[in-house]
């Protein structure tokens, strides 16, 4: 890959915050991700005191309380913390890479993908450990991801809606497929009955150990094609003119995204909408420079996860809501708020 | 279709001050269907376990048999197939009123949200009372009422555009879909698998209580189509010009939507949502019988036809018996990724 210098907008073409609000605004998620973090280990189902947290994290026993915290809702933090950072960076990519401002993993299809593949990796093949049906949930996000952008894409270029379409549609043909391969087996059914609802308990935290590389190398992966995913931004032909190689640049972006979506899926199944939002809004804080929106979903998209699942452990104390739910429910107001604006298109 | 219409073969049909012109070739369209629904229906009453001839199937149904074979025709094997017709042809007609409502043959109730939100308030009415099946109907029909007008009124921008509708649904549809998941997930295993086989669109519990209880209501509903069927396609033209030519847009409108969702409840109180009927069948339709536009009648019939070979493929050539509307998922979410490739990307 060449490398290039980072594209820089012309003076008055969009208003671009300056580094020091974009700074201060990192700065600022940064402390609400913590504050959020601290929450996460409060609050429960249970109420056990600040003291015996603390004990719990640094000075361990065989405390019943202990171990909800160690157990239970610390591996839910962390699971939180890195599913949430990746579906956020896996939602950057695919909107800039589709240029559609209605683009989400989970819209697209994407997670359906890896939940297909996860669900015939556990259900056919008899594999129950991440290390082998991660393999299958990466094809599996690979293969749609591919699908739906040759499906999205219209001689005009990419139509936003068309791609939405297809997305619904593969996602419709492998959720039945994949309800097919489940009701024939109900052990199979029982144990994906969860994880189907896309949620962040009960996984512990061993599940996440093979995916960390997969997500640095994505993360590396998505910082690099930052600069030409700017320029592609004003046009392929544009990009062109500024010495952007196409080719490898999407390849890299669909690697990235690949490793991001299929990895989050197969740790916590299919959660939807935070890749549609997060990105919206670290657009609107840091301007449309790539790198930023990076940086910021990084930070956010945690922030929504776990805000979200401390939300579903709250809202209808003591039983749970799962967070895809709780996503859900906050985001399909997005996309609708996406579609009434008047330039459906702009990104 | 592109061609240029220079007179097309017509059949008048006359009685008293009542007049009935219809198209030759949809006649012949409508003929054929027909004939093919009633070879399929009797291959699906011989098939089973216990297999049956023609010539038994025919013999019981016309009550020339007795016994066994009577009792596995009629008792058994006739209300799913039974089934299956009525509620192919109520999601064909279903899915043509929304198809030239929006004038955008992506507008299907699976898609935009009024199937998962039938599904919403008959899983309620499961789940939560454990009601009797017109419960169930009564919960569906509510369900699918909230989520269609909901969805109209967030699409509503000073009139509403089609695509937006769509991906207005296609968000609703997200949300309830969770909403249904959260559901089944708050339930004891068992009901939860008996909800999830019926969320997948299944004809397996079908009885006689359902197929009248169901029918009874397609009945009212199919011939209150076929009268709103004129100003819909004089709609079809804009509704500036329909208005002119002295249909009542308003009225016809709300008319329509309430035929088609409640159709669609109706099919998925009884069955499950099975997806995806309405979206194929009309387009079908109107391929065969090259139509202007969306035509109830072969859409009812294509509907029916293709309801019934779901049926038969998930019972009989699926390695398992599985529920119909994992059939026609994938067989409609194929065609639509077709109709995406080719129409879609044409038109836009």
């Amino acid at each position: 890959m060449t490398t290039l210098a980072p594209h820089r907008r012309g003076p008055g073409a969009v208003p671009v915050p300056g580094p020091r609000r974009r700074s201060i605004g990192l700065l600022a998620a940064l402390v609400a991700l913590l504050v959020l973090l601290v929450l996460s280990v409060l609050i429960g189902s249970t109420t056990i005191a600040p003291s015996v947290v603390w004990d719990a994290l640094f000075h361990p026993s065989a405390d019943i309380d202990q171990f909800a915290i160690r157990d239970y809702r610390l591996p839910r933090t962390v699971l939180g913390l890195v599913v949430g950072a990746a579906l956020g960076v896996a939602g950057a990519l695919i909107q800039a890479l589709t240029r559609n401002p209605l683009a989400d993993p989970g819209i697209l299809g994407v997670h359906a993908g890896a939940s297909f593949a996860v669900t015939v990796a556990v259900g056919l093949f008899g594999v129950r450990d991440i290390g082998g049906y991660l393999w299958f949930a990466f094809a599996g996000a690979l293969i749609v991801t591919l699908t739906v952008l040759a499906l999205g894409s219209t001689r005009q270029g990419r139509s936003p809606v068309v791609m939405v379409l297809a997305g619904v549609c593969v996602t419709a043909v492998l959720g039945g497929a994949r309800e097919a391969l489940q009701l024939t087996d109900a052990a199979a059914f029982d144990a994906m009955r969860s994880w189907n609802a896309g949620s962040i308990v009960g996984r512990p935290l061993e599940l996440l150990w093979p995916i960390l590389p997969f997500f640095a190398i994505a993360l590396v992966l998505a910082f690099t094609v930052s600069g030409p995913l700017d320029a592609m931004a004003l046009g392929d032909e544009v990009a062109v003119a500024q010495g952007v190689r196409l080719a490898p640049t999407r390849l890299l972006a669909i690697i990235a995204l690949t490793l991001l979506a299929g990895g989050a899926t197969a740790v916590a199944g299919p959660i939807g909408f935070v890749g549609l939002m997060v990105p919206h809004v670290a657009r609107w804080i840091a301007g449309p420079d790539q790198r930023w929106i990076f940086a910021y979903s990084v930070l956010l998209a945690p922030i929504l996860l776990l805000a979200s699942d401390v939300l579903g452990r709250v809202a209808v104390h003591p039983s749970e809501i799962p967070v895809g739910v709780v996503t859900a429910f906050a985001g399909a107001p997005v996309l609708i708020a996406l579609v009434r604006r008047k330039k459906a298109s702009g990104l | 279709m592109n061609r240029v219409d220079f007179g097309r073969r017509v059949l008048v049909l006359r009685h008293g001050r009542i007049a009935v012109r219809v198209e030759q070739r949809s006649v012949v369209v409508c003929a054929v269907l027909t004939l093919a629904i009633a070879v399929l229906a009797v291959v699906a009453l011989m098939t089973g376990s216990y297999h049956l001839g023609p010539g038994q199937v025919v013999a019981a149904l016309t009550g020339g048999e007795t016994g066994l074979v009577h009792d596995i025709v009629v008792d058994w094997r006739l209300p799913r197939v039974a089934a299956a017709l009525l509620f192919g042809a109520a999601l064909g007609v279903s899915g043509a009123i929304f198809q030239s409502m929006l004038r955008n043959p992506l507008a299907d109730p699976g898609i935009i949200g009024f199937t998962e939100g039938s599904y919403t308030g008959a899983l309620i009415v499961i789940l939560v009372v454990d009601g009797t099946y017109a419960q169930l109907v009564g919960g569906a029909l509510a369900g699918g009422m909230a989520t269609a007008l909901g969805v109209y009124l967030l699409a509503y921008r000073q009139g509403v555009q089609g695509f937006r509708l769509i991906v207005v649904g296609i968000g609703a549809s997200g949300m309830l879909a969770s909403l249904n998941v959260w559901l089944i997930l708050k339930a004891e295993l068992e009901q939860a698998m008996a909800a999830a086989a019926w969320g997948a669109g299944s004809l397996n519990g079908v009885s006689w209580d359902q197929v009248v209880i169901g029918g009874a209501c397609i009945a009212v509903l199919l011939p209150a189509s076929g009268l709103l069927s004129r100003p819909m396609r004089q709609m079809e033209l804009g509704d500036e010009a329909a208005t002119s030519q002295g249909v009542r847009v308003p009225p016809v409108r709300l008319g329509l939507v309430v035929v088609g969702v409640a159709l669609t409840a109706t099919v998925t109180a009884a069955s499950g949502p099975i997806v995806f009927v309405s979206l194929v069948a009309p387009q079908i339709a109107r391929r065969l019988a090259r139509t202007a536009g969306i035509t109830l009648a072969p859409a009812a019939l294509v509907g029916a036809l293709l309801c019934l070979a779901a049926d038969y493929i998930a019972q009989h050539v699926a390695p398992t018996p599985l529920p119909v509307g994992i059939i026609t998922v994938i067989l409609g979410g194929g065609y639509l990724g077709r109709l995406l490739f080719t129409e879609a990307r044409r038109r836009l």
